[in-house]
């Protein structure tokens, strides 16, 4: 287990320099030049207000609630927006008549939403996960529309010939496989917006409790190094989605592109 | 009595007479009135069990007939029936090989050429068990857990020829399958390809731009004339299999279809 541990450390020895030299420099500008906490909290009091929240357990329930957000967001975009990309890659009548009203809603900025996330919803999860919700189903239609356009004629053909022509056959069997590089990659652009839009509508007051809420509260509290606590807590958690996501989608999903080029 | 008669309906169901009819073909497109004309007036038949080869110059409309017997494209006139049944569309009796790699690449070998079974409904270990007969017959086994990315031109080629035998079609159609191999994987197929031929009865129609392939291959050659495509000249190649790629009667034949082709050219 050491041994592992220390090798793992030998292997990423650039990187881990890298990361201590940056945190040191942090530290070295925040405490000898700087000299302000409230401008430039330091390494070390970042460390002290995070063992406090832990403590308080504070962040657990922030992390939570932030979650909660973003999942009703992304299961309410996967819902809408594969079905409807789907629907419109598929079927030309369906393309046109849902594309213009997709074209006029999609360059809303999804912030623009939040006054009427909280009056349909209150102040209550489903308006965050609204929000969030609006960040993200552009992207997925849109990839899924696209992933759907680029099937090749060969296998859909192939298919045929084998005996299977029902659409909807056609489009189980042969296009939503032969689509979900295109879809997987539109889900990731889409949990990037999705977690900026959260951040945002959590602190524009549709929630009061979370994350983001939570830089905006210790910014009015004058607590910048609890502020940058946050911060860097919204930057891991969307990491480790991220990463877990990739590692989910790529060992099962797409197992079958290792060998192409997406 | 039961075997002889379950013998009888075996040998029914595998009839693969193909009869093309006055068959012509006219793409039109928006801008340029009446279009252009790929098939013109083809009519020919194909006896059950035949192998037979069209062969023509580029462009000369081989590929639309094989396609619209397999019925994914439709004759602007005249009728194409399989067994006395006019084709209407696509149908898992008329299998079809592409010259592209045609195989699913989200799918492993076995569950490709098991992709055709599992329309029909039939149960996975069922479909499994049928449809490793036919990855030996093409000589897969040790691949049948693959991906395609990790096979060769020549391997998919095999997997999409077990993966359309493996609905035990009637008619095999094969749009110049072998078509993007290098030579001598080629003349490996050829064989290979002839030998499942002879074991299973199958009609085979086989479109191809090579002479070679076309003589070794086939009971007879339909050679097309340059577009609008019309058969020039159905050539019978009553050579003795398994044939010789060599001997002076396969290249007296080649010698002839080679001249008729030539005249096109000159004719363009």
């Amino acid at each position: 287990m050491k041994n592992r541990f220390i090798k793992t450390i030998e292997e990423n020895s650039i990187e881990a320099v890298s990361l201590i030299v940056a945190v040191a420099i942090w530290q070295l500008i925040a405490d000898r030049i700087v000299q302000n906490k409230f401008l430039l909290p330091s390494f070390y009091d970042v460390v002290n207000s995070f063992t406090t929240i832990v403590e308080s357990g504070l962040i657990f329930t922030d992390t939570l609630t932030s979650l909660v957000h973003f999942s009703i967001g992304i299961i309410a975009a996967f819902a809408i927006g594969i079905p409807l990309g789907i629907a419109m890659g598929w079927f030309r009548k369906a393309n046109r008549a849902i594309d213009p009203v997709i074209e006029i809603l999609r360059p809303i900025p999804p912030l623009a939403w939040i006054p009427f996330a909280i009056i349909w919803f209150g102040l209550a999860r489903q308006a965050a996960g609204f929000v969030v919700f609006v960040g993200m189903v552009f992207p997925i239609i849109i990839n899924t529309y696209t992933g759907f356009k680029n099937v090749p004629k060969v296998y859909v053909e192939a298919a045929k010939v084998l005996g299977c022509t029902r659409n909807l056959d056609l489009i189980r069997y042969i296009a939503i496989p032969s689509a979900m590089p295109s879809i997987v990659a539109g889900i990731r652009i889409a949990m990037g917006v999705g977690w900026m839009c959260l951040v945002a509508a959590e602190m524009f007051g549709v929630s009061d409790s979370g994350l983001g809420y939570q830089i905006w509260h210790n910014y009015y509290l004058h607590r910048m190094d609890f502020v940058l606590v946050y911060m860097l807590l919204l930057g891991f958690v969307g990491l480790l989605i991220d990463r877990f996501f990739r590692y989910y989608v790529d060992a099962k999903l797409l197992r079958w592109t290792s060998g192409t080029v997406v | 009595m039961q075997n002889y008669l379950d013998g009888l309906q075996e040998l029914w169901y595998k009839m693969g007479r193909v009869s093309v009819k006055n068959v012509s073909r006219v793409f039109t497109k928006k801008e340029e009135n009446g279009g252009t004309e790929a098939l013109h007036d083809v009519s020919f038949d194909v006896e059950d069990g035949e192998f037979i080869c069209l062969l023509g110059p580029s462009g000369c409309g081989k590929t639309t007939l094989l396609r619209i017997i397999a019925g994914l494209e439709t004759q602007t006139s005249g009728e194409i029936t399989l067994n006395k049944v006019p084709i209407t569309g696509p149908h898992p009796k008329r299998g079809m090989v592409f010259q592209q790699y045609s195989l699913f690449p989200w799918r492993t070998v076995i569950d490709n050429v098991t992709f055709g079974l599992e329309m029909q409904g039939i149960n996975k270990a069922e479909a499994r068990k049928h449809a490793e007969k036919y990855i030996d017959l093409v000589g897969l086994e040790q691949f049948k857990n693959s991906y395609p990315y990790e096979l060769s031109g020549g391997m998919q080629q095999r997997a999409a020829i077990a993966r359309a035998l493996t609905n035990e079609p009637e008619v095999l159609l094969m749009d110049e399958p072998f078509g993007a191999l290098d030579a001598q994987t080629r003349n490996i197929l050829q064989d290979e390809l002839l030998k499942i031929w002879e074991q299973k009865h199958v009609t085979f129609i086989f479109v191809t731009h090579s002479v070679d392939e076309a003589v070794v291959l086939s009971d007879r050659i339909v050679v097309m004339t340059a577009r609008p495509g019309r058969i020039k000249e159905i050539v019978t190649v009553d050579l003795p299999r398994p044939r010789c790629r060599t001997s002076p009667e396969a290249n007296r034949l080649r010698d002839h279809v080679l001249k008729l082709l030539e005249e096109e050219r000159f004719h363009k």
